[in-house]
């Protein structure tokens, strides 16, 4: 086990380092991706591997998102540069009638094994438009696998999955967390569809995923003064998402909590919280973002942000008992 | 080659997609639920149809230079490329039928008809959703060193759409092996192209790109299979991409149903004088070919068409598991 500590952002390098060393037919289209990406997420890669597998693209998102359609279908293993989700909607034909219908539509005849990075989450004063989180968009869309993760070693485990993957993988790293240092262990794999497990606990569920579990993680270390115990689980991939690990928790600690950096009305946290609750029958909550559009203004920015005082009067709010 | 017998071909193939096209047409009627109408569910072939019938001169003149190697992307008006790639006839109908039999399994219906086996990449719902499809095809054999190209048909009115320009710029920036193909047939759903296009159209925006264009009357077959070869052949040697401006007409309504009573009576009247399939036959018979040459290859189309109906009404319908199998591999299944 060689453990090197090394950022979210390097992380995603040697990722995709590692699968482009093991297989020829990945590449990578997009813009900036040349000059290593806005967030050096391929930083270094054109160098090693030539302008032919890191190909600089035209602003044209629909042209990429398609373009790694028709390479898939012709044998190619395309990684797609969206530079930030809210952009992805510019290529959403492409990602949601083609990319995801195709194997279904065409009966078969044809894969489509790309994986499409779309940074999600607010990204400080960036406004409106480069501050989404979509992830429940493309969840909803059967045919696309949708991955977030909220680790450096998630980072470089799933991407090098997602790589791997025979299905269109929608692959949502954080906008802030490109600076997050940990350590990675190259041999450490981690399938898609699988949480995991971060903290134990017995009185209460949290669920979460992506930058959103750092504030979790806060929000349980003060509930855990407060005598509170909470079994913290990282999603980690949305779709499929790990039913199992979700429901044996929470048949163990008889309370759900939800909480994601996306907007809570149509969120995903619905879809768990509907879940458990269909089977389960526990006491069930959700944490999200107001349905407001991000704001440029700190005070304005701080109403989208959930913060872990926001969660932890959650927590506290799902374990009161139910009065009439 | 010679030119008789390459015509000969050329008509054969036409005359196939019309019969196929035709039959379709029949089986088709009340199968669509629009203009105030639900649909009849005992109609073979349900739901929109976009018939090519007129068109058939460019789907044959350009996908004669084709080997199944080559990849082809097309539109929602797809059947006569799908055939003209050389897609198996019986297959296809069972396809329009719905049944398990077809190239898609029943999944896709003839608006998304597609052989994989002969390189034919699939029709789509979505106008110019191919373009893009098709450059990321023509640069992966660039990448895998192939010399094999992508064809890409598309409408006038694609060229509206932002897809479009996206595919062209891209193409020519990275010197692409692919052809794009616009079959200008003069509307744009139930609506002109022409007051809808701004500029002189698909050839003057391909130009401003800097990629060569070439406009043939799409009504003559062999003047779009001259042209088609020298494109064919420029762009397999790795000079870029090319396209090729085809005038044509589109004879039928939008879709199965729309009876295009919109237009003027006399356009029609003067496109159905102008039909590929009758000008193939008078050139034919002007190179010492007989009628009852073009009656035989007629009845080899009608008995290919019949033989295809009588199969597909044989065959099975998709189980109902199927409706669960090829989504995705990873967290398939069923989740409600």
């Amino acid at each position: 086990m060689v453990l090197n500590t090394m950022s979210y952002s390097q992380a995603a390098v040697l990722a995709v380092q590692r699968e482009m060393e093991a297989d020829e037919r990945v590449v990578v289209m997009g813009e900036d991706v040349g000059r290593g990406g806005i967030f050096g997420q391929y930083k270094g890669l054109q160098q090693t591997f030539g302008t032919h597998r890191i190909i600089d693209t035209p602003i044209s998102e629909a042209a990429i998102m398609g373009g790694g359609v028709g390479m898939a279908l012709a044998g190619m293993r395309p990684v797609v540069e969206m530079r930030v989700v809210d952009f992805t909607l510019c290529g959403m034909d492409e990602i949601i009638n083609q990319a995801a219908k195709n194997r279904y539509m065409f009966g078969g005849q044809g894969r489509v094994p790309l994986v499409a990075r779309m940074p999600i989450g607010i990204w400080d004063a960036s406004a409106a438009q480069h501050s989404q989180s979509l992830e429940a968009w493309f969840a909803h869309i059967p045919g696309l696998v949708v991955v977030c993760p909220g680790s450096v070693q998630d980072n470089y485990s799933l991407l090098r999955a997602a790589m791997q993957c025979g299905d269109p993988v929608v692959y949502m790293e954080h906008k802030t967390l490109w600076g997050l240092e940990g350590p990675v262990d190259e041999s450490v794999q981690v399938p898609l569809g699988q949480a995991a497990v971060l903290r134990a606990g017995d009185r209460l569920t949290m669920v979460s995923w992506s930058r959103q579990m750092q504030v979790c993680q806060v929000a349980c270390d003060q509930l855990a003064a407060l005598g509170i115990q909470v079994e913290l689980i990282d999603l980690r991939t949305l779709w499929p998402w790990d039913r199992d690990t979700v429901l044996k928790s929470a048949a163990k600690t008889g309370h759900l909590l939800v909480v994601h950096e996306a907007i809570q009305a149509a969120g995903f946290g619905a879809e768990i919280a509907a879940t458990v609750a269909e089977t389960l029958g526990v006491r069930v909550k959700r944490l999200g973002a107001p349905r407001i559009p991000v704001g440029y203004a700190p005070v304005l920015e701080a109403v989208a942000r959930v913060s872990a005082e926001q969660i932890v009067a959650a927590a506290q709010n799902c374990l009161k008992p139910v009065t009439q | 080659m010679p030119k008789k017998d390459a015509l000969a071909a050329l008509y054969l193939c036409m005359a196939r997609i019309r019969a196929f096209e035709n039959a379709a047409e029949i089986l088709s009627q009340g199968g669509v639920s629009a203009y105030n109408k639900t649909a009849d569910g005992s109609a073979k072939v349900r739901g929109p149809l976009h018939l090519s019938t007129g068109q058939e001169g460019v789907a044959a003149g350009v996908c004669a230079h084709l080997t199944p190697r080559d990849y082809l992307t097309s539109t929602h008006r797809g059947h006569g490329h799908t055939l003209a790639k050389g897609a198996d006839l019986g297959r296809m109908m069972c396809e329009l039928y719905g049944k398990a039999t077809g190239f898609n399994g029943g999944k896709g219906g003839s608006m998304h008809i597609a052989d994989f086996s002969v390189g034919m990449l699939g029709a789509n719902g979505v106008v110019a959703a191919g373009l893009p499809i098709a450059v990321g095809a023509a640069h992966a054999q660039k990448l895998q060193g192939r010399s094999d190209i992508t064809v890409c048909f598309f409408g006038d009115g694609a060229t509206n759409r932002g897809p479009f320009l996206e595919a062209l710029n891209w193409a020519q920036v990275h010197q692409l092996p692919v052809l794009f193909v616009c079959e200008d047939n003069r509307w744009s759903a139930t609506t002109a192209s022409g007051p809808m296009i701004a500029g002189p159209g698909a050839s003057a925006r391909s130009e401003s790109l800097g990629i060569a264009a070439h406009l043939v009357d799409g009504n003559d077959v062999w003047a779009v299979h001259e042209k088609a070869a020298e494109l064919v052949q420029t762009v397999r040697s790795g000079h870029g991409p090319r396209l090729l401006h085809a005038l044509t007409y589109r004879v039928k309504g939008h879709v199965s149903v729309d009876l295009a009573a919109y237009r003027d009576p006399r356009e029609v009247e003067a496109a159905l004088k102008n039909d590929p399939i009758q000008n193939a036959r008078r050139a034919l018979l002007a190179l010492g070919s007989s009628d009852a040459a073009c009656d035989q290859m007629d009845q080899q189309a009608q008995a290919e068409v019949q033989s295809a109906m009588q199969s597909a009404d044989q065959a099975p319908w998709p189980s109902v598991s199927a409706a669960y199998t090829d989504i995705q591999t990873t967290g398939a299944g069923q989740w409600f």
